[in-house]
């Protein structure tokens, strides 16, 4: 009974080691479609060293398993410290833990450094349970908003004051309808209405909180022309699972047109 | 701290006699084991619920679209057969809280530690046994307060486990927000109280009360994590406890510590100004993350002793055991940040908390690492205690590994919120907590009851639970990948989620059999409490200062006086030594840690 | 034990007159026979004021914040709030005044001493009702502004802490009689009593000063 554990445990490790890897070994990720690509690279990379570690002490951990059980004769070695190794696994742990980090905080970086001065400027609100989706205009500033001028029936979503003279050109998209034009940055300034929300763009590796009472910027570049979805990531009520917007990345030159289209 | 006179007074007292009516010893009691025993099974029932509540859930995101009449007795959960949303959102509220607080801080922390601390040290009781019954009876109307909320108003909390404001502050913005946050509020207040009256009590027990010899170096690696957790406890909780009365009144008194200006509820203005929902998740994630060591330190300190008991040799390293523990520790209360990378905090900060996040591998990392040279030229001897032991470390390396993943600002963006963290922070947190808990079980019940719990089920169920767990939390990793999102009642509303469907399938059929296979623990449990077989003082020839007691420990723990330590309680395999362990208390000056003092 | 006269029959053994650092050896000492490093009692009220501290320096962080935002309108500090003050170190003092005098074997002017801490003591908690009063006949309330709401939460937490020592008091009360110089029961009390005199000045501090 007990060799058969020892077995058993030793099998089961062996296992998870192969499935996990040949799963991993698929295509998870959705297509990336921004310019994002040091996040998938980074990703890869993290598979590829923890993925080794996985199988090493795993196949360590079902060896020992196996071999290190008792039988008639068997015997322990009464061993229980040696500071070289221990110094060893402990320095190469954290030199394999700086190079992440150095690496990430690169990666962050270049993720939080600013836009070009030419990115294309977008404001996007959440609400339970929608995005609103609003641009500057040729003037380049958002309108004032006021909480008080909310008014749903009017479809003043977001409040804007109609008096303000940067309002007058403002673009308000139909709710969760998002237009970026492909190949150009483009800045998205995230607030939100009511509670906590977050902008999830599943293929271009885009999240960012929406938190009331603060306009944070993010910024990226689309790549490819198509039909994508925004996600809500932050738990924000009973419609959470339904805040679901769509992103239509265009051809720049056919951009006007479509937010035009999408106006009607 | 109005009865540190009395109960000093009857910490003297008691040993000279034993309480004699069965109200007093066993439901009031101020006996360790007792009290230990109690929050143990009080913790296992609330793990029940909480786990009844994850399978609800795994229902809901395999088959969204089928309707289940026969669950319409949750009149508040379901309507023809279909379940309304925010009652999906109570589930996991109140899944994610029971299993944090009321179960895996408790069972580990307040259950194993009430019963083995004083074992562990050599000493008849904790220093406070007042204060330590008056921890359990405070426990359990925080648990009374969470359980009715679902039964009050509208229903339980929905905010999620976090409770993040202003989702939390405003009580119109999730139905059941209404009393059920309130009730969730209280709740917390009473279990914090309870947690800070263990947490003195196991401070004070463990560095003045050891036996003669016993120095810190020489305690067995569960009471180092007893010892860390309860410290981390004592100073993470209160940050806890001043958010809960902060948002209390945010939610009743009018107040805006966390909610901002110009909100806009459902075309209502917010009549609220200036707070900031961020200072909430900073508060509490500085309890959050310790929290997260308090539930796994003592299943990493079980394991380690229930490890060099089966494997029949010391264990490898331990002053860099001991060294990881409190490097952890030290480290949990600079890392809550990476909880906030994308929440709009100052990317300079998220860098600030990636340092101490990628930093604090590395002392997880060593403990595994000694756990291997453990194993290395043992002779494992697989009982079902070793079984759950080897089980944790198992978890522990898959786990741990993510959390390289997550660490990293950048990779974060794509798997915040999404199931990579779910999977993560179930293989370890909770994984290695359930697993050690059940380790834990098998090998000190002679302490608890003065039997043996039957092996072979104990193995049965250790093999369904390590391979349905497996199956239930590891494809978690690869929907997280595909980007599936947290709390989402129907995922297949978006295109993109729409293709996993059948791996949800999978997971949620796994997780039935993980939740069916842990019947056979509790029929294995009582059926052993009674019925099993008698235990002798020693049944695993262990070498720790617990096997000294009588299986169950009488009250006051020693018969005569209470011995002295000479060694440490790793001696197995002695060279020269008669027997293949040498108890802590042996003067023989054999093995490398032996000596008078 | 150093001094076994004084100690009184009704005490547990191995608490004579060195309550701080008693050592008790192994199997010695009656009911306690593992090795006490220091007074639990004292150890493990000084591991409870370090958590009360952790819980004022969480409000104090929350406090910081706050006041960075652009709503903040400062509210001045009730003047009952010096005298209330004045009666809580008035409170710490005769409670040391109490200490002394039972070392010195006076117990009736301990007695004596003890009560007025406790009256005093009363005093400020009666004070501090008396401040929330004075600010809501300004028509300063909770939800007045950010900072009222950090003053009224936090004066009350504090009263909250003064109140279980009140409690606390009322128990060595009474017992009052069976009172010896060994006992460590006042020593242990004003330990309480002055931690929280010196939370109080650390909120003024915080809350009016910086």
């Amino acid at each position: 009974m007990a060799k058969l554990q020892g077995l058993l445990f030793g099998l089961a490790t062996l296992v998870l080691v192969v499935v996990a890897t040949a799963f991993f070994a698929k295509e998870w990720l959705p297509p990336l479609k921004s310019d994002r690509i040091a996040i998938d690279h980074g990703i890869a990379v993290t598979l590829l060293v923890t993925g080794l570690v996985f199988i090493a002490t795993n196949l360590l951990l079902a060896f020992f398993a196996w071999r290190y059980q008792d039988a008639p004769g068997a015997t322990a070695a009464y061993w229980h410290h040696n500071a070289k190794l221990e110094w060893i696994w402990t320095l190469v742990t954290a030199a394999i833990m700086f190079g992440f980090l150095f690496n990430a905080l690169a990666m962050w970086g270049q993720l939080q450094k600013a836009p070009p001065a030419d990115a294309m400027l977008v404001e996007v609100v959440g609400q339970q349970f929608a995005w609103n989706v609003r641009y500057p205009g040729k003037d380049g500033i958002f309108g004032r908003t006021d909480a008080k001028l909310v008014d749903p029936g009017n479809l003043n979503f977001i409040g804007l004051d109609k008096t303000d003279p940067n309002a007058a050109d403002d673009v308000i998209m139909p709710q969760n309808q998002l237009y970026l034009p492909e190949g150009l940055p483009v800045r998205v300034r995230i607030r939100s209405l009511d509670v906590i929300h977050s902008f999830f763009l599943p293929n271009f590796r885009v999240k960012q909180d929406a938190m009331p009472g603060m306009a944070v910027e993010t910024w990226f570049t689309p790549k490819v022309a198509g039909d994508y979805e925004i996600a809500c990531a932050e738990h924000c009520g009973l419609g959470h699972y339904r805040m679901r917007g769509q992103l239509h990345v265009v051809k720049p030159d056919g951009f006007d047109a479509a937010v035009a289209a999408a106006l009607e | 701290m109005a009865h540190a006179e009395t109960h000093a007074a009857e910490a003297h007292g008691h040993a000279d006699h034993a309480p004699q009516s069965f109200i007093w010893k066993y439901v009031f009691s101020k006996d360790h084991k007792v009290i230990g025993i109690q929050y143990y099974v009080t913790a296992m029932f609330m793990a029940l619920i909480a786990g009844l509540l994850a399978m609800t859930i795994r229902l809901q995101l395999a088959w969204p679209e089928k309707t289940f009449p026969s669950l319409n007795f949750l009149t508040k959960g379901y309507t023809d057969g279909v379940m309304n949303p925010e009652f999906y959102a109570m589930l996991f509220t109140m899944h994610g809280t029971i299993m944090v607080f009321f179960v895996l801080s408790t069972a580990p922390v307040s259950g194993f530690g009430n019963m083995l601390i004083p074992l562990q040290v050599g000493a008849r009781d904790m220093a406070f046994p007042f204060l330590n019954g008056l921890s359990f009876w405070t426990f359990l109307p925080g648990c009374i307060v969470i359980l009715s909320s679902f039964f009050v108003g509208a229903g339980a909390a929905a905010g999620g486990w976090t409770s993040y404001p202003p989702l939390s502050a405003l009580r119109s913005a999730v139905p059941g927000s209404e009393m059920g946050q309130t009730l969730w509020i209280i709740g917390m207040v009473f279990f914090i109280a309870s947690f800070t009256m263990g947490g003195l009590n196991f401070v004070t027990t463990i560095l003045n009360m050891r036996t003669k010899g016993l120095s810190m170096m020489r305690m067995p690696m569960t009471l180092w994590a007893m010892f860390l957790v309860a410290v981390l406890g004592l100073l993470s909780f209160p940050a806890l406890t001043a958010a809960s009365l902060m948002l209390l009144f945010d939610r009743h008194f009018g107040t805006s510590f966390f909610i901002p200006s110009g909100l806009v509820l459902s075309g209502q203005v917010v009549n609220h100004q200036g707070g900031s929902p961020l200072l909430w998740q900073h508060l509490f994630w500085f309890l959050g993350h310790p929290e997260v060591y308090i539930l796994m330190l003592p299943a990493l300190g079980f394991t380690s002793d229930i490890m060099v008991a089966f494997c029949r040799k010391p264990i490898f390293g331990y002053k860099a055991m001991v060294g990881a523990m409190l490097a952890i520790s030290g480290l949990s209360f600079v890392v809550w940040g990476h909880h906030m990378f994308v929440s709009g905090m100052s990317p300079y900060l998220g860098m600030a908390f990636a340092v101490g996040t990628m930093l604090i591998a590395v002392p997880s990392a060593v403990k595994t690492f000694n756990w291997l040279a453990t194993l290395w030229r043992s002779r494992i001897i697989f009982k079902t205690p070793m079984l759950w032991a080897m089980g944790v470390v198992s978890l522990f390396i898959s786990g741990g590994l993510s959390g390289i993943w997550l660490g990293q600002t950048a990779l974060d963006i794509h798997f915040h919120d999404t199931y990579f963290v779910v999977a993560h922070f179930h293989l370890i947190m909770a994984g290695a907590a359930l697993f050690g808990v059940f380790g834990a079980t098998a090998f000190w019940f002679p302490k608890m009851f003065g039997r043996m719990m039957n092996d072979t089920l104990g193995k049965i169920h250790f093999w369904f639970t390590f391979l349905a767990y497996y199956c239930t939390f590891f494809p978690m990793h690869y929907i997280g990948l595909a980007g599936h999102m947290r709390r989402i009642y129907d995922p297949y509303q978006y295109e993109f989620l729409k293709n996993l469907q059948p791996i949800n399938q999978f997971i949620t059929i796994s997780a039935f059999i993980l939740g069916a296979s842990q019947i056979l623990f509790f029929i294995n449990y009582f059926w052993s409490a009674f019925r099993g077989e008698k235990a002798t003082d020693n049944p695993w020839n262990a070498a720790g200062l617990e096997w000294t007691t009588p299986s169950p420990p009488g009250h006051g723990n020693w018969p005569g006086e209470i011995p002295e330590v000479h060694r440490w309680p790793f001696d197995y395999s002695v060279p020269g030594a008669e027997k293949d362990f040498v108890l802590q208390t042996d003067p023989a000056p054999i093995g490398d840690k032996a000596g008078s003092h | 034990m150093a001094t076994p006269a004084l100690d009184d029959p009704g005490l547990p053994p191995g608490r004579g007159s060195l309550p701080a650092l008693a050592v008790v050896g192994h199997g010695g000492g009656g009911g306690r026979d593992s090795q006490v490093r220091f007074d639990p009692t004292r150890f493990g009220l000084w591991a409870f004021l370090g958590t009360i501290s952790m819980l004022f320096i969480g409000f104090t962080s929350a406090y910081m914040l706050r006041r960075a935002s652009a709503d903040w309108a400062p509210i001045a500090a009730p003047p009952i709030l010096w005298l209330n003050t004045t009666l809580l170190a008035l409170s710490s003092v005769a409670l040391e005044a109490a200490r002394q005098r039972l070392r010195a074997w006076k117990v009736t002017a301990a007695r004596g001493f003890f009560g007025l801490a406790g009256a005093l003591g009363a005093g400020f908690v009666i004070g501090q009702f008396g401040a929330w009063r004075t600010l809501r006949a300004q028509g300063v309330f909770l939800a007045t502004n950010p900072h009222s709401s950090f003053f009224y939460m936090l004066t009350g937490v504090h009263v909250l802490h003064l109140a279980g020592g009140l409690v606390w008091f009322l128990a060595i009360a009474a017992r009052l009689r069976r009172l010896t110089p060994g006992d460590d029961a006042l020593g242990l009390f004003a330990t309480y009593w002055h931690f929280l005199g010196f939370v109080w000045a650390y909120l003024l501090f915080v809350l009016f000063v910086l």
